[in-house]
């Protein structure tokens, strides 16, 4: 640039006069170029301003637009045939796929076990998470011990629900670890079936899904903790709050947005738990740990009813958009 | 000086402090409670340690001892046989290098496509950013299983299936919404100024974000990478479903083929889950204090 602007025919240009190449003879008008050229660069620029974000923003609006929403569009468009993949020419059903499942008894079991298995594990989580993370938020533990007792209290989280689920099992087993211990004080008997007596089976999946899920809790609500102000506990304690005052009057209302948000997220994923239940009992004994993710599983790939599965993929999505839609609500109002 | 003006910060000992103080009813009921509450964290750890505990112990053990009684927790025969036979089985390692190449390939993948989708989000205002926006929050809670079927027909139909490129786009779907999330929460914690002033300066908005923006934002970065890792190292619907061949199975699936396999060969099942629980436990120690401060800027607070 510099090389070139020392030839007279750029001063020209920059001393404002236009440059030789005017459009005089095209346009007869005295218009340089450059006056002509300002609006068109400026145009070019906005646009460019205005695509970029969505330059930026490509990659994922197509593998969102490919794998998320064409997908949701077919699995619809399936619960709405009769018999899809398997026949070549299904037919347009409605919504009888959705009747044939929401009368499956299975499938009400399914969803009573998904409740059951879902309430009692969020909550679980987050009560022991609280208080875990609590009780390494005292100042009674020095830096490096409460380093180590969050290391180990976050094990749990650190491993694959696929090695949980061995892992409980061999815990589990009727000659197992477990059982020796209980039987030693008296709380189980010696040969207890956990994951294979239709009694049993649900609360020992829910408890193996509790222990494996609250440190998530437990992480979130530590940070949430130290970020509580000491003014607030030195206020209340100078009005003479006791403990479980201070607890109910700062902890938990500073705390709420956190556990509200942690609750929702919680409950959208434990009630779409496949894994766990998958490789410790399968939903079994008799449906008594059925879910309704592997009720849709062996329907799609056991039973090979794609198009009933599909429904019952449809209602799961549906229940999910539910609490999808406070979660996005309440994450917004944070904003 | 006296007593009353020692400040209590100074007395660090015991020993240190006057009688009268050591015994007052409020000291008394402090060391309780230090007692109550490392009794409960002794309880708590071995809640939670106690499992892992058992599995390494376990892995350590000839079969034959698993279900020995009464059980023990340490073996006189400590051997290492269990983790040799899944490192000279070439099936076995197999499950190994497939969730290394998913895992790494999703977790770099992940992390372009997000920071450039984070970047629009943190620094430009367009038309239509709520209603992506709100797309992104509300996919992380499509179940699943909603998805399976459709993407059996998909990937069947791409070709993809029992491939690696099959799992690694099936594990984005569900990685890059958090990952969104999480950096987008990290970059509007750094100062628009840093960089405006490089494009002001002349330089793009790509220049911008790859010089500027990313060196800054790492430790926001690796804690979203970590946690991508970790997700797609963990997957199991989708790669039991997606592949077929004992050649593209991943850890999760392999220790499940090792409990179909004859009888249950319980060390070798607890060694191949040590193993295959190196890679997440180890990143999350070396990085605990990127992650967890990443994790919770971004998840909770964004």
């Amino acid at each position: 640039m510099s090389i070139t602007s020392k030839g007279p025919r750029r001063d020209a240009s920059r001393g404002g006069a236009p440059t030789p190449q005017t459009t005089e003879s095209q346009t007869g008008a005295s218009l340089p170029v450059f006056v002509n050229k300002t609006p068109n660069r400026a145009r070019w620029n906005d646009a460019k301003k205005k695509g970029e974000p969505f330059a930026f923003l490509a990659p994922v609006i197509v593998l969102i637009g490919v794998l998320m929403v064409l997908p949701i569009g077919i699995v619809i468009g399936y619960s709405l045939f009769d018999n899809v993949i398997t026949n070549k020419n299904p037919e347009l059903v409605g919504v009888d796929n959705y009747i044939e499942v929401l009368t499956n008894p299975t499938f009400i079991a399914a969803t009573g076990n998904t409740l059951v298995f879902t309430g009692a594990s969020v909550v679980a989580h987050l009560v022991l998470g609280l208080a875990f993370a609590m009780l390494l938020n005292t100042n009674l533990l020095g830096r490096f011990s409460k380093a180590i007792f969050r290391t180990i209290f976050v094990l749990p989280w650190l491993f694959t629900v696929a090695i949980i689920a061995v892992l409980w099992r061999l815990l589990l087993n009727p000659s197992g670890v477990v059982n020796f211990l209980l039987s030693g004080v008296g709380l189980a008997d010696q040969g207890t079936e956990w994951l294979s007596s239709p009694e049993l089976a649900l609360a020992t999946v829910t408890f193996i899904n509790i222990w494996a899920g609250y440190p998530f809790f437990m992480i979130s609500l530590l940070a949430g903790l130290q970020g509580i102000p000491g003014e607030l506990y030195e206020a209340a304690t100078v009005d003479g709050a006791s403990w479980w005052q201070r607890f109910i009057s700062v902890t938990i209302p500073q705390l709420r947005p956190i556990i509200i948000s942690m609750l929702l997220l919680d409950l959208i994923w434990t009630s779409q738990q496949f894994a766990l239940i998958w490789l410790t009992t399968g939903g079994g004994p008799i449906n008594v740990t059925e879910m309704l993710s592997t009720f849709t599983y062996k329907l799609a790939f056991s039973r090979y009813e794609f198009a009933l599965a599909s429904t019952s993929a449809v209602i799961i999505l549906a229940l999910s958009g539910i609490l999808a839609f406070f979660y996005v609500r309440h994450q917004r109002a944070r904003d | 000086m006296t007593i009353a003006k020692t400040p209590p910060a100074v007395m660090a000992t015991n020993e240190a402090r006057p009688l009268a103080i050591r015994n007052s009813p409020r000291e008394k009921k402090r060391r309780w409670l230090r007692v109550g509450a490392v009794l409960l964290l002794i309880l708590g750890a071995a809640f939670a340690g106690g499992p892992i505990l058992w599995m390494l112990s376990s892995s350590f053990k000839s079969n034959t001892e698993i279900f020995e009684y009464p059980p023990r927790l340490l073996t006189e025969n400590f051997s290492l046989d269990a983790y040799f036979s899944i490192l000279n089985d070439p099936t076995k390692v197999r499950f190994f290098i497939n969730s290394y190449v998913v895992s790494i390939a999703v977790t770099l993948l992940t992390l372009f496509i997000a920071i450039l989708a984070s970047y629009a989000f943190s620094r430009f205002e367009f038309k239509g950013k709520r209603i992506i926006n709100v797309v992104i929050v509300s996919v992380q809670a499509v179940p699943p299983i909603t998805l399976l079927i459709p993407y059996f027909g998909l990937v069947v139909g791409f070709g993809l299936y029992n491939t690696y490129p099959g799992l690694i786009l099936t594990y984005m779907v569900f990685t890059l919404p958090y990952a969104i999330i999480m950096m987008t929460g990290y970059f509007n914690t750094l100062p628009r100024e840093l960089d405006e002033a490089v494009r002001v300066d002349g330089a793009g908005s790509w220049t911008a974000l790859w010089r500027i923006l990313v060196p800054i934002a790492t430790p926001g970065i690796v804690s979203v990478g970590i946690y991508t890792f970790m997700i797609a190292w963990n997957e199991y619907l989708f790669a039991l479903t997606l592949t077929r061949t004992e050649d593209m199975r991943t850890v999760p699936i392999g220790i499940q083929l090792l409990m179909g396999q004859h009888s249950y060969e319980w060390n070798e099942m607890m060694a191949m889950s040590i193993l295959g629980s190196i890679p997440v436990v180890l990143l999350f120690l070396f990085f605990q204090r990127y992650f967890l401060g990443g994790l919770v800027s971004g998840s909770v607070k964004s």
